[in-house]
């Protein structure tokens, strides 16, 4: 455990404590701040991971209550006793693709403090004796790949790493970050999701046991491992402990990365961003995966797995999306919904067909108008995509439209009778990546 | 005429057993294609051409079983069982006969994976039952070349068509890419 | 003490390419969406269907439609 006086304070910020506005934090700067990773053996000696008594990390992370930061919300300790338990030798997984586009978190941890999250990789190997990690990123990224392997460069000729970490650029494409498809890339395959059974925690890279992570998520566990399990609990819900990163986006005067604790209301997140430039009418929270909520019965509602669910939205990857008045959310949920169905796989006939026609209809009821059957087209559109597809690519989109025909019911009806508002005039708010920066291939 | 081990009869059994077996495996490749092509009307549904598809091939196995038999109890060629699987493995017609055997492989390997395809997986089965392309051109060189019945009108009518339909949905079946496999 | 054998059937969607000899054989239990790929009505198969089930899942040209046999103890 690392000495009481280097340990930063209980409050926030703790992730972001020592990030600079420009430039990765060096290996020299990040000791300094947090203290050498605590791992068993940094001599530059032969690397025997040995299979590790798996008890002592997984053990603090369990008490830490440490949940997945990548969207899940999966707790983090059961995943890894999972993957201890399949038979095989583990491999970890580091999933830093960050797909969805509104979310910054994941690419502003890699690029400004990589070791926080390598450091994250090494003790999550160590704890459930895998000798294999990748960290997978998109492989469109050249700066950041080139950033990442200096980081991991400097760290091999220290021997920090008890396991080599192997930095992997997949497909650019949305559904290529699903872990699945990142399984079936880093074995070869093309970068889509797969069928499952089997999950990645019982058969993933080269059939054996993988232990998939957000990078935030390992970035938690690199500070657990030095400083515990009651420091993690001192911020944060007991039911939802520790702090996370929120993406604040959209009509807010700061949008951007922001360190909270769990259980912030979503009020205060926006505050913190700035607070709303023009009066909010609604907010899209958790991404392209979660869902709108009128922004009224979002403020007080507390940034929690738990909290979302209970008003009927999701806390997703941590995004706030703040829509002004003056916008229109059909016309947005239609042009997110157009992006969702040209990424998808292609491998599931109701995400190929229905995502494409859901899209068309959605865009008719914006832009058109509905002529009185739009709402009804768009619900009866939903079940036959809803759960019919290998992933839950589909699922995200049909969450979206459904929070957005109960968030939004009087523009939905006004769409649907009267014909477009004005909102559809403005440029649009949620973020899109424009066709060039896709990838379109899968390998 | 009577039926005996050295009289014409067995030969005759052979001929048309053989010709019926062509027979069968030119309906079972046009039926094959037209399950990929997802053939379907009114009165015929999918599910019956891929019935008959499998019934044909195995009503083909069943005769090529007598062709290969009344071959090699006829004593009038010796031409030993392990000829119906082993090319070059009789010196009668030995290029003919060997063409025979390839067929009659590839003809087994069609239809064991096919039998077992549920344990092999379906990738695995699709890349094995590629070679009905192979197996039937084979199979009708076997046919041709062994030459009992080239000279016979309407064998060779019978041939004719049979090659004209199935050049005909070969060719359909590569040109339209078959899209249930192109993704 | 009884075994109780349940059987569902599930789509495997990646494999799936929309033949739709599944519904035209067990049209009971699973129908086709508009785009042709089969939807179906509840997983459970009852006892009496069983035999075309099986059926069904064989005629599958892709392989894409499953059954699992789920046993569990009654008394």
């Amino acid at each position: 455990m690392i000495s009481p006086s280097r340990m930063p304070g209980r409050r926030l910020p703790r992730l972001l404590a020592g990030i600079s506005s420009h430039r990765p934090a060096r290996l020299s700067e990040h000791e300094q701040r947090y203290g050498p990773v605590p791992l068993p053996s940094r001599a530059a000696g032969p690397r025997r991971p040995g299979r590790a008594r798996p008890g002592r990390l997984v053990d603090l992370v369990e008490r830490s209550g440490l949940t997945g930061r990548g969207g899940a919300g999966y707790p983090t300790a059961k995943k890894m006793r999972s993957v201890i338990a399949a038979p095989g030798r583990p491999v970890v997984v580091a999933n830093g693709c960050e797909g969805e586009p509104a979310s910054a978190k994941d690419r502003l941890l890699l690029a400004r403090l990589p070791h926080l999250v390598l450091d994250g990789i090494a003790l999550a190997a160590q704890a459930v004796a895998a000798d294999e990690a990748y960290l997978v990123v998109h492989g469109r990224q050249a700066d950041l790949l080139a950033s990442l392997e200096a980081a991991i460069t400097e760290r091999g000729t220290l021997g920090i790493d008890p396991v080599p970490i192997i930095l992997a650029g997949i497909p650019h494409r949305y559904v290529a970050s699903e872990q699945s498809a990142i399984v079936q890339y880093l074995n070869g395959g093309p970068g889509r999701p797969t069928f499952s059974p089997p999950r990645p925690h019982e058969r993933g890279v080269k059939g054996r046991p993988t232990l998939v992570q957000n990078v935030e998520t390992l970035a938690h566990l690199a500070l657990i491992a030095r400083y515990g399990d009651r420091w993690f609990r001192a911020v944060g819900l007991p039911s939802a402990p520790g702090s996370t990163l929120v993406t604040v986006s959209g009509a807010v005067a700061r949008p951007g990365v922001y360190e909270i604790e769990m259980g912030t209301p979503i009020g205060q997140v926006v505050m913190l961003a700035g607070g709303p430039t023009k009066r909010l009418h609604g907010l899209l929270v958790g991404g392209y995966f979660g869902g709108w909520l009128p922004a009224k019965v979002a403020w007080p509602v507390p940034m929690t797995h738990a909290g979302l669910r209970s008003v009927g939205g999701a806390m997703g990857a941590g995004m706030v999306i703040a829509l002004p008045g003056t916008a229109c959310p059909l016309a947005e949920t239609a042009r997110v919904v157009r992006y969702l169905a040209e990424e998808s796989a292609g491998q599931c006939g109701p995400c190929m067909f229905g995502l494409p026609a859901l899209a068309d209809v959605l865009t008719d009821l914006a832009y058109q108008g509905g002529r009185s059957r739009g709402v009804d087209q768009v619900g009866s559109l939903i079940p036959l995509i809803e759960q019919r597809g290998a992933c839950r690519h589909p699922d995200g989109a049909t969450q979206l439209v459904r929070s957005m025909l109960r968030a939004f019911p009087g523009d939905a009806d006004r769409h649907d009778q009267q014909g477009p508002c004005y909102g559809v005039r403005r440029p649009p708010l949620l973020p899109v990546p424009p066709a060039h920066e896709r990838g379109w291939g899968w390998t | 005429m009577s039926f005996s081990l050295n009289g014409p009869g067995l030969w005759y059994a052979t001929r048309a057993t053989g010709l019926v077996t062509l027979a069968l495996l030119t309906g079972s490749v046009l039926l094959g294609v037209l399950t990929a092509g997802r053939f379907a009307t009114e009165r015929w549904p999918r599910f019956l051409t891929v019935g008959l598809h499998r019934n044909l091939s195995l009503l083909a196995v069943a005769f090529l079983a007598l062709h290969v038999g009344t071959t090699v109890i006829d004593t009038y060629t010796s031409i030993p069982l392990a000829a119906a699987f082993i090319p070059f493995s009789s010196s009668y017609k030995t290029i003919w006969l060997s063409l025979g055997a390839v067929a009659c492989d590839l003809l087994l390997a069609l239809v064991i994976t096919s039998l077992v395809r549920n344990r092999l997986g379906h990738r695995t089965w699709r890349r094995v039952h590629w070679i009905a392309y192979a197996c039937w051109p084979v199979a009708l060189g076997h046919g041709l070349g062994i030459g009992t019945d080239r000279s016979t009108i309407w064998v060779f009518a019978a041939t004719i068509c049979c090659v004209a339909m199935v050049a005909a949905a070969a060719t359909w079946r590569f040109v339209t890419g078959a899209r249930a496999g192109a993704r | 003490m009884g075994l109780d054998v349940r059987h569902r059937l599930r789509v495997n969607p990646i494999a799936c390419t929309g033949h739709g000899m599944c519904a035209e054989l067990l049209p009971e239990i699973i129908d086709l969406d508009p785009w042709g790929y089969p939807i179906l009505a509840s997983p459970e198969v009852p006892r009496h269907l069983l035999g075309h089930a099986r059926r069904a899942v064989a005629a599958c040209p892709t392989l894409a439609l499953l059954m699992d046999e789920i046993s569990s103890k009654h008394r």
